[in-house]
């Protein structure tokens, strides 16, 4: 089921993240201590480890709605400076879905949608809206297209987030805890959406303590604590051979 | 009979049964409404006490016994039938030109009708939730009816519409002008303001923090005087703005700080969520805070806005300080006219004044809960 295969084709143009060097501090708190990671294009990454391990922090920079004082941002070729233009490519290309979905209240599930594709890709209204019918078909709530997201349980709600995010035709998404806010029942939901997507070869970051999804899509698991990247390594070895201590403390715990 | 109640298993649905009686209908709403508790009980005989006192001597003063027509005030002073005369509506109908129109000229008065009729279509366009094309609306209310406005009421000889100097102006014209300018002109500055202080450019927030804290800081009248005695010693006298324009100068910029900090209440309560989102979208700030922030910012302070609507549109009576003619200035005007010179002519003056004055900010209030309501429905469960 799982395909480490995968993580090598990287031949086309390059990497689809590059991390080098990056170091992030809150006032005195290093929070992000010299992490260095490259991400193949297609490539499905887990994250996991403790809380306040700065699993969330490093995610955001790949986006950089955390911006950081040292190190190197690289995505799709894509070197992520202080320039506000730069900022914006790499976000189109970017998606990102939230722990806490984020949807915009004010608007219908389709609006959502078709926000950005009409104002940052300047699609017509109508492309727009059927290119999220189809994501919204994807993701199996096109019944609720003309809803106020606060009508939708929070697996609906978090589907919806995705089929946001994927109506920008991002090459990389960002997950962060995504199931963590849904009641169990919906966990499964969100997460088959989610195996489906990785499926279709896009990039994915996850941070996600389900480690069954992460058995079953990931290419590689990393375990970050205390701002480090403690150990990466493919799923199989990851949990049958944890290298490190620290890794397999915490395996420890989430696995019983 | 423990064990019995252990385990249970419903074998038919139960009854569907109507609401006792006494909890709906005219009865029921009393009861629960009027006379629940002791406390209750009280309160209901205070108001109604109230309501008997204060009631029926207002609508005596404003309808039964009040003088509807006459030539002068020989009308509104006691007499045989009318012993104790209410209202002198007869004053006001024989001054109402002047209230409406100070003293633009009779000829041209047609023109301040027809800004009138303009500014109401727009308004009505606008307000109107459910009105086609409210995005034309927007365009007409903001560009194009400003440009007419102005054309209309000040003139503009070489279409044959001659020169109205704004010192002949007054009465509701000038109020309607300064309210509406006011508004028109705070909500835009006011949102732009409290971004600047929320800005990470630190010489904007600087700017926005001080224009804000300074101009809420000092009254009105200050702020009023400073636009039309100060302003001329900066600006030479050829480019100096009119007594008016300076007037309405000061009042958008006394409204637009007051404004930025009810936006910025509003901005304070949308999550940083919403923010990331729409970063995470792509979006650059000025249309992730025109799509996405500003909306539900606006929305969640709606009923401040109007609040501060209302506050400006009263607080328009200050520009008489400066020797301008509004509304309640050309009231003061008309009550001291010796043809009408009844012991109920500022009275009636007044009254008139407070009824205006009420109609307007009771209207402007009724909308805004309408807005919130609507709101409500469609965003809540
Ligand atoms: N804006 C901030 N200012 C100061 N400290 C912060 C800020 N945001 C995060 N931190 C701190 O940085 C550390 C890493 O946070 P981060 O959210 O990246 O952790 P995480 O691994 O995602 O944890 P969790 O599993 O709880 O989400 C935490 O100790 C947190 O308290
Ligand atoms: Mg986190």
């Amino acid at each position: 089921m799982t395909n480490p295969s995968s993580g090598t084709d990287g031949e086309k143009t390059g990497w689809a993240v590059e991390i080098s060097a990056l170091n992030k501090w809150y006032g005195d708190f290093h929070v992000l201590r010299d992490i260095n990671l490259t991400v193949a294009r297609g490539e499905r990454i887990v994250i996991c480890g403790p809380s306040g391990g700065g699993k969330s922090t490093m995610l955001r920079c790949i986006n950089r709605l955390e911006d950081w004082q040292r190190g190197r941002v690289v995505v799709d070729g894509k070197d992520l400076t202080d320039d506000p233009k730069q900022i914006l490519a790499v976000r189109r290309d970017v998606g990102m879905v939230f722990q806490q979905f984020n949807l915009f209240p004010h608007l219908t599930v389709l609006e959502n949608c078709t926000l950005a594709p009409i104002w940052v890709r300047h699609m017509p209204k109508k492309d727009a809206e059927e290119l999220a019918m189809r994501f919204l078909r994807r993701v199996r709530i096109p019944e609720q297209a003309q809803k106020y997201p606060v009508r939708l349980s929070g697996g609906q709600q978090q589907r919806v987030a995705i089929a946001r995010a994927l109506c920008m035709s991002p090459n990389i998404m960002l997950f962060d805890e995504p199931t963590s806010a849904l009641d169990p029942e919906m966990v499964k939901e969100v997460l088959d959406t989610m195996v489906e997507l990785a499926g279709d070869g896009i990039t994915m970051l996850v941070v996600t303590h389900e480690m069954g999804f992460a058995r079953q899509v990931a290419d590689r698991i990393i375990f970050m604590a205390e701002g480090q990247i403690v150990e990466i390594n493919e799923p199989k070895a990851f949990f049958e051979h944890p290298q490190h201590e620290r890794t397999r403390l915490f395996l420890q715990q989430i696995l019983h | 009979m423990v064990a019995a109640d252990r385990i249970y298993l419903r074998e038919a649905p139960a009854k569907l049964l109507p609401a006792p009686v006494a909890s709906t209908g005219v009865v029921g709403w009393v009861r629960a409404n009027l006379f629940s508790s002791p406390g209750n009980i009280a309160l209901t005989i205070i108001c109604a006490a109230l309501i008997v006192w204060i009631v029926p001597p207002l609508l005596r003063f404003f309808f039964f016994d009040a003088v509807w027509s006459g030539a002068d005030r020989e009308a509104c002073l006691p007499s045989a039938q009318n012993p104790e005369p209410g209202a002198c509506w007869a004053f006001i109908r024989a001054w109402s030109s002047y209230f409406t129109y100070g003293f633009y000229p009779l000829g041209e008065r047609w023109r301040v009708d027809l800004f009138f009729f303009l500014l109401a279509f727009g308004i009505a366009w606008l307000a109107w939730l459910g009105a086609p094309r409210r995005d034309i609306g927007a365009i007409y209310f903001f560009i194009v009816l400003p440009i007419l406005s102005y054309v209309l009421l000040s003139g503009v000889p070489i279409i044959g519409l001659p020169d109205v100097p704004t010192s002949l102006w007054g009465g509701i014209l000038v109020t309607i002008v300064v309210a509406t300018v006011g508004i028109v002109a705070s909500l835009p500055l006011g949102i732009l303001l409290a971004l600047g202080r929320r800005s990470e450019m630190p010489a904007v927030r600087l700017f926005s923090v001080t224009f804000i804290e300074f101009v809420r800081g000092v009254p009105l009248i200050t702020v009023l005087f400073m636009a039309s005695v100060m302003l001329p010693l900066f600006v030479p006298d050829r480019l100096a703005p009119d007594k008016l324009v300076r007037a309405l100068i000061g009042v958008a910029l006394f409204a637009s700080a007051y404004m930025a900090e009810v936006v910025r209440g509003g901005l304070l309560s949308i999550p940083r969520g919403q923010y990331e989102a729409a970063q995470a979208l792509a979006l650059p700030y000025w249309r992730m805070m025109a799509l996405v922030i500003l909306p539900q910012a606006l929305r969640v302070t709606l009923p401040n806005i109007v609040n501060t609507f209302i506050g400006l549109f009263k607080d328009t009576t200050l520009v008489f300080i400066v020797g301008i003619f509004d509304f309640l200035r050309t009231i003061e005007a008309a009550r001291g006219d010796p043809h009408w010179a009844t012991p109920i002519t500022s009275v009636t003056g007044y009254a008139f004044a407070a009824v205006f004055y009420f109609v307007c900010c009771y209207g402007m209030s009724r909308y805004s809960r309408n807005v919130e309501a609507r709101l409500a429905r469609a965003h809540r469960r």
